[in-house]
């Protein structure tokens, strides 16, 4: 590749053929502002707000579109530059609602942050807000299309990165709006409810619906016994919402943090991660030796179980019957839980704590309520359990809390757990726990490095009696359906596949700290690395607490009460349905 | 469609697919896709745009914002006849801002509504080109010039 020098702001820099200015002069370490560009995603160019004049021809040009040339002379700062930036921030502005104070972004807006960089204090045009009406169908994520600058990164995110296409822009001029076909619930279409679209959002156009006010009415309410369970990417992400750096392990604030807001009993959805591990590792034995349909399809994410459910119905009887760790938990809270302690299962109210937004979808699901009661009352993201707990005024990143342990009876995990919170972490935990069960030996080396990392799918090979096992790890909805269209082609062959909606995996879900990138997301998963590598107990099957439940409870992996309580099964969803449904109302 | 069986339905999108098939399921050509099938069912039924998105294997966002972006394209059910007003320079001055004001009165629905009995859409629009007719209507294809508010329930009877 031919490579090229110019001149940015009197510095000369060299680059590579292709290189567009904004990557030049970030090279130079020039800042340009950005609002409609995302370095996860094509470039776009709508929002002008990252122009630079070019001092031979005088135009300005969108830097983040513009390839640069050989010998262009640029101006970042130039009178005009700065000028024709403002205008386009005022012009943004003008047609904002003024509502930051009372915005779920205010202090995460990238609009916001621009405005004041560029010290806008007055605008000096007729303000005229938007004023579109919010869309509040839940359960997972709520428009408000009035903040909506029409940048394009959620439409660009859910068709490049997740192949569902859920949102378009819909009308012209100033009535344009980003929605959903016909504004049809997303929990009725394809949306898979990831909440990636809210990720790389940056204003408060995308957010997820808020549970924080039913969980403080529990917490507040005496006769209610809470019960909360955390998942396993929190205790590597949550410090950034306090100022931590990204991966920073915090797993003992945590803990302290919601025994201070009052949770009765503090759990680890870990917990319920290695007893995933154990009926999701049988039921693949068991698929080996009964001939049943492979290969096996992992369950533990609810936004890839919707797109399966919507786009590929016909592998339905390979997704494993498996509950995600989520889901097995609330059934166990309400059951295994209420029995042990003798709390009627009506007074207990569960709580999860999740990286996700398609976790309140799903713990909408009607079929959800094996326990009896309705498994999972609320679910907060990791941004929602950071507001309870600035709001109660916990000083979280001085907190003391050495020592600090999640409760007795499903609070302990095992390393293999911790990692479910990363790409390929599921099917590393998984493998740890088949080998060692069908082979009886130890397994020597822990760590499966060929299914870590960023690549869009991995694989792996593994011997076990004689037998090559081989698996698969993906992320990513678009990744997950090259991958499955590629076997359905007979291009590959697996026996074993991990598919994680979000890109990354958990620590990059729809409910984590923003603002985020694969940068910070891979950080987050050495965090959760370095928890696993420190751990005693590596592999499920050695939980302690996950074999007193099989002792004490449910007898055997697999067994009938195993089957009622943490298995599940799944339905074909249609998007067009909800345009008869929408019809018949 | 308020048809439930099966039948009924294959009957319903028979016209449709004839329309797909001429053109080979390339995405380029949503919007003649789009143009045919209004002029069969007279309107864009959501459930049409929802078969006209997994036959051309496009999203249903897409399809949907191609025909809000459009002013030719209509969601809703369109009346037998179409009345354009005309509210361009000649015609305001000449008084169309009456004639629409009566039609709304006769007809019982606003600009840009059709009426309950699918008889009428009316529309208001900019110049239709026929200034030394002002104020000046059309319905359908036939022009009627240089009106006065006590024509429109003489009109409207002709094609009612």
């Amino acid at each position: 590749m031919s490579e090229i020098t110019l001149t940015i702001e009197g510095q000369q820099v060299t680059v590579e053929s292709g290189t567009t200015i904004l990557e030049a002069a970030r090279k130079l370490g020039i800042e340009i502002p950005t609002l409609c560009y995302h370095p996860d995603l094509t470039e776009y160019g709508s929002c002008r707000v990252c122009d630079v004049e070019d001092l031979e021809s005088g135009n300005l040009l969108a830097s983040c579109v513009s390839l640069a040339e050989e010998g262009m002379k640029l101006k970042v700062n130039s009178a005009r530059a700065r000028q024709a930036r403002r205008m386009n921030v005022e012009l943004l502005l003008a047609s904002h609602p003024n509502e930051c104070l009372t915005c779920d972004r205010n202090g995460s807006c990238e609009l916001q942050d621009i405005a004041h960089n560029l010290g806008i204090s007055e605008i000096d045009l007729p303000i005229e807000p938007k004023n579109h009406p919010a869309i509040k169908i839940g359960p997972s994520l709520k428009q408000e299309p009035s903040k909506c600058i029409l940048c394009g990164r959620c439409v660009r995110l859910c068709e490049e990165i997740q192949g569902v296409s859920a949102l378009d822009f819909t009308n012209r001029g100033f009535n344009s709006v980003v929605t959903t076909a016909f504004n049809l619930p997303k929990k009725d279409i394809n949306c898979a409810n990831c909440g990636q679209c809210a990720t790389v959002c940056p204003t408060g156009a995308i957010t997820e619906i808020r549970e924080i006010d039913q969980v403080w009415k529990a917490l507040e309410d005496d006769s209610k016994h809470v019960v909360v369970q955390t998942a396993p990417s929190i205790e590597a992400t949550l410090g950034e919402e306090f100022g931590l750096t990204p991966g920073s392990v915090v797993t003992d604030k945590l803990v302290a943090s919601l025994r201070k807001l009052g949770f009765d009993k503090v759990f680890s959805t870990d917990f319920a991660a290695d007893l995933t591990i154990m009926e999701e590792g049988n039921e693949l034995l068991n698929r080996f030796q009964t001939g049943r349909k492979l290969p096996q399809l992992t369950s533990c994410c609810p936004g890839w179980v919707k797109f399966c459910e919507h786009n590929y119905p016909e592998l339905l009887p390979n997704l494993s019957t498996a509950k995600s760790p989520q889901q097995m938990f609330s059934a166990l809270a309400k059951t295994y839980y209420a029995e042990k302690t003798g709390i009627d299962p009506q007074d207990i109210y569960t709580v999860a704590i999740m990286p996700c937004t398609a976790k309140k979808f799903e713990k909408d699901r009607a079929e959800m309520n094996d326990s009896g009661y309705k498994d999972t009352d609320a679910v907060l993201t990791t941004r929602e359990l950071a507001r309870m707990i600035k709001e109660v005024g916990i000083c979280f990143s001085s907190l003391e809390a050495e020592n600090e342990e999640f409760d007795e009876l499903m609070g302990t995990h095992s390393g293999a757990s911790v990692i479910f919170g990363t790409t390929g972490g599921v099917m590393e935990a998984a493998l740890r726990t088949v080998y060692e069960v069908l082979t009886k030996d130890e397994l020597k080396e822990l760590e499966f490095e060929e299914v870590r990392g960023i690549e869009g799918a991995k694989e792996a090979e593994i011997e076990i009696n004689e037998r090559t096992i081989k698996v698969a790890a993906t992320h990513g909805l678009a990744n997950a359906a090259q991958l499955i269209d590629k076997i359905q082609a007979g291009e590959a062959e697996y026996h074993f596949i991990e598919v994680m909606a979000c890109p990354t995996g958990c620590v990059g879900g729809g409910g984590q700290p923003l603002p985020t990138n694969t940068e910070i997301k891979l950080k987050r998963a050495q965090g959760l690395y370095s928890i696993d590598q420190s751990d005693e107990i590596r592999k499920s099957h050695e939980n302690p607490q996950v074999q007193k439940l099989y002792d004490e409870f449910l007898v055997k992996p697999l067994s009938g009460e195993a089957h009622r309580l943490l298995h599940t099964n799944y339905e074909q969803r249609n998007e067009y349905d909800a345009v008869a449904d929408k019809k018949a109302k | 469609m308020n048809c439930t069986c099966e039948e009924n339905r294959e009957k319903y999108f028979a016209p449709l697919k004839e329309i797909l098939k001429q053109y080979e399921g390339t995405q380029k050509d949503l919007i003649p896709v789009l143009q045919n099938s209004q002029e069969e069912y007279g309107y864009l039924p959501a459930e049409v745009l929802a078969e006209i998105a997994a036959g051309l294997n496009l999203p249903f966002s897409r399809v949907y914002g191609v025909v809000t972006f459009y002013s030719q394209f209509h969601l809703e059910p369109r009346g037998e006849n179409i009345i354009r007003i005309c509210m361009g320079t000649a015609c305001h001055v000449r008084g169309g801002t009456k004639i629409l004001e009566k039609f709304k009165k006769e007809l019982d629905i606003e600009a840009n509504e059709t009426t309950e009995d699918l008889k009428f859409t009316m529309e208001s629009v900019a110049c239709i080109g026929a200034c030394g007719l002002a104020p000046v209507i059309m319905v359908n294809d036939n022009t009627h010039g240089r009106l006065v508010p006590d024509d429109v329930p003489e009109i409207i009877t002709q094609y009612a």
